[in-house]
């Protein structure tokens, strides 16, 4: 089971970039193919996107490296163990 | 806590928390419930979806702001206390929300309008990202030991119960106004937002009686309370990566469920099965109702059984049904699936009308309404609109015998069409069901979550390491099922295919719940944990 845990963690660590440059290509493609009248609305929407979902990738990213990194292989039973 | 708690100061202790959270509740959704009107008062009247878009942007933001609130309060509460946090989160909420009342429209004040309305949702997003995660600790430093999945689940009950409410005062002032003063600029749906105060008022008085957990004074009496909650619950690894486990293998998944199955439901039974508007929100009313108890009973069976496999069962079963549900909702509201009664097809049409349009009087909307019934007792109506625009203005309204070919400039080369349908008894129950199953999805992962993510983390660091995570899950993944689900139908709408694919918003938390089910499934854990005094 931790090797699994470990090798998902990779996976992890590739999905998270992979997401970000799929949603920056689809900002681009709907901001350049939106009419004069809707183009502020659409970028309005993206930006928003692109603003929440960047951090929560990263976020997505660090936890692969730590489940590549084994960190989850056991968790914490009690509040000692989550002291550094 | 020890097993030997009187159940009567427990029971006090879930009210006072519950009438609380359950009122911030109720301020945050009826933003949402309105949100068709709040985008024709605060934006102008030409921009049809982009004002929508905009509006649910805007609730959208209320919903990005909560993991700040849960920063700003959670901190305040692991520093000195949780009562007094959560007290503040109240008056801030009940305040911003009568203020959302008070805001003139676009036609007054123009753009100032939707900017203040975004700073008041800031607010109530910030206030609510530090209520719940105060209002769950507390209820779980109270709760005996082998019953914190039980007790937790009042407070998870009141998210649905505070939509209930909101949803249950929204349509007793519509029912008793009629659909045209309650939507004007000072109308009928202002009053929800001006209740609030009232609410929020009893409310505060309730929770000033409250005593201070036992769990967080014991700490503070032995001066181990932290000194930077922050930095404890996110800058240390051991702890962050519980966060975000967490996170990604259990709220993530939890709130696209829990948005899709309250939210995304009712926007879907209105704008694309055209059900009338009354009637769609009696289908999430009793739904809603008749799933409540399975709150309580998933926290029970949690204490028995363990959290994880409980909320990952009711992931599971979302990722696997939402499609068929969704299309058997089409499938019940299609006109082509019913047999109407032709006898009544003439009398039900009502003669054509024309409108002048109020500025310019060379503008006529020509109104129809027809009504088709159904055996089944449905009844579809039609509101059918020409526009024409005359070579020269006319005066006061004229039969339409009285407008010959030679006036007319303009016509639109196709009617805009409306459809409102109201289902009969047999469709009526069979949406109702398909709105319950999703909410008793809704029950099997949101029942258990409060007391699961209380056991993650130690009581010094808790308030601030809980709420982070919750509110990431269910404020950013499932605030935005509404937005985004409305954004990928749009994607998928082309002049070939000018509906879209109207299942398609459904990828967006069908997507989120499967990877958060892999995860939970590979790497939570299913332990209760006994002492949380730790």
């Amino acid at each position: 089971m931790n090797k699994i845990k470990q090798l998902l963690g990779y996976i992890w660590m590739i999905t998270a970039p992979a997401i970000i440059c799929f949603l920056v290509y689809q900002a681009i493609t709907k901001i350049n193919t939106a009419s004069e009248a809707t183009r502020s609305n659409v970028i309005l929407q993206w930006v928003i996107i692109l603003l929440i979902f960047t951090p929560i990738c990263v976020g997505f990213f660090i936890f692969g490296k730590y489940a590549s990194e084994d960190a989850y292989a056991h968790l914490p039973s009690n509040s000692e163990e989550l002291e550094d | 806590m020890n097993g030997t708690k009187q159940p009567s100061k427990i029971a006090f202790v879930i009210g006072a928390s519950s009438v609380g959270t359950l009122i911030e509740w109720y301020d945050f959704y009826i933003f949402g419930m309105l949100a068709t009107i709040l985008s024709k008062q605060f934006f102008p009247a030409d921009a049809g979806t982009a004002a929508l878009l905009s509006t649910l942007a805007i609730f959208a933001a209320g919903f990005i702001v909560r993991p700040f609130g849960a920063l700003v309060f959670g901190r305040l509460g692991d520093l000195i206390g949780r009562k007094h946090t959560f007290l503040l989160t109240l008056i801030i909420m009940g305040g911003s929300t009568f203020a959302i009342g008070l805001v003139p429209g676009f036609k007054t004040i123009g753009w100032l309008a939707p900017i203040l309305v975004l700073i008041l949702r800031l607010l109530q997003g910030l206030a609510l990202g530090g209520e719940y995660g105060g209002a769950a600790t507390y209820v779980a430093e109270h709760a005996p030991e082998g019953q914190r999945g039980f007790w937790t689940s009042w407070i998870q009950t009141t998210a649905t119960l505070g939509l209930f409410l909101a949803l249950g005062i929204i349509i007793l002032i519509r029912t008793n106004q009629g659909v045209e003063q309650f939507s004007a600029e000072w109308g009928g749906w202002r009053y929800p937002f001006w209740i609030s105060i009232i609410l929020v008022g009893v409310s505060v008085l309730i929770r000033m009686k409250m005593s201070e957990s036992p769990m967080f004074t014991k700490l503070k009496a032995e001066g181990k309370t932290s000194t930077n909650p922050l930095k404890e619950s996110f800058g240390h690894k051991a702890n962050f990566k519980m966060v975000l486990l967490a996170l990604f293998g259990a709220v993530m998944g939890q709130g696209v469920v829990w948005y899709t199955g309250q939210f995304y439901a009712q926007s879907f039974i209105e704008t694309v099965c055209k059900i009338d508007f009354i009637q769609s929100r009696n289908i999430m009313l009793i739904a809603i109702l008749m799933a409540t108890p399975c709150f309580v009973l998933f926290g029970w069976l949690s204490d028995k059984f363990g959290r994880k496999w409980i909320m990952l069962i009711g992931m599971l079963a979302a990722v696997l049904t939402y499609r068929p549900i969704y299309q058997e909702f089409i499938n019940i509201t299609a006109a082509a699936n019913r047999t109407q009664i032709v006898d009544l097809r003439l009398t039900n049409t009502i003669t054509a009308f024309p409108i002048i349009d109020a500025k310019d009087k060379t503008k006529l909307y020509i109104k129809q309404q027809s009504d088709t019934t159904y055996l089944d007792g449905s009844v579809f109506k039609y509101f059918k609109t020409d526009t024409m625009i005359l070579k020269s203005a006319v005066d006061g309204s004229r039969p339409l015998t009285l407008i010959n070919p030679e006036m007319i400039k303009y016509k639109s080369p196709k009617p805009n069409v409306v459809v409102e349908k109201t289902m009969g008894r047999s469709a009526y129950w069979d949406m109702i069901w398909l709105v319950f199953i999703q909410i008793v999805y809704v029950t099997m992962v949101y029942g258990p979550i409060a007391a699961f993510l209380v056991e993650m983390f130690p009581t010094k660091i808790r308030y601030t390491s809980m709420s982070l995570p919750y509110h990431i899950g269910n404020g950013v993944f499932g605030g935005l099922v509404p937005f985004l689900g409305t954004l990928i139908v749009e994607f998928t709408k082309s002049p070939a295919h000018p509906n879209g694919d109207v299942l398609a918003g459904l990828w967006y938390p069908i997507a989120i719940a499967a990877v958060c089910f892999v995860i939970g499934v590979i790497y939570l854990q299913n332990k209760i944990d006994k002492d949380v005094m730790d």
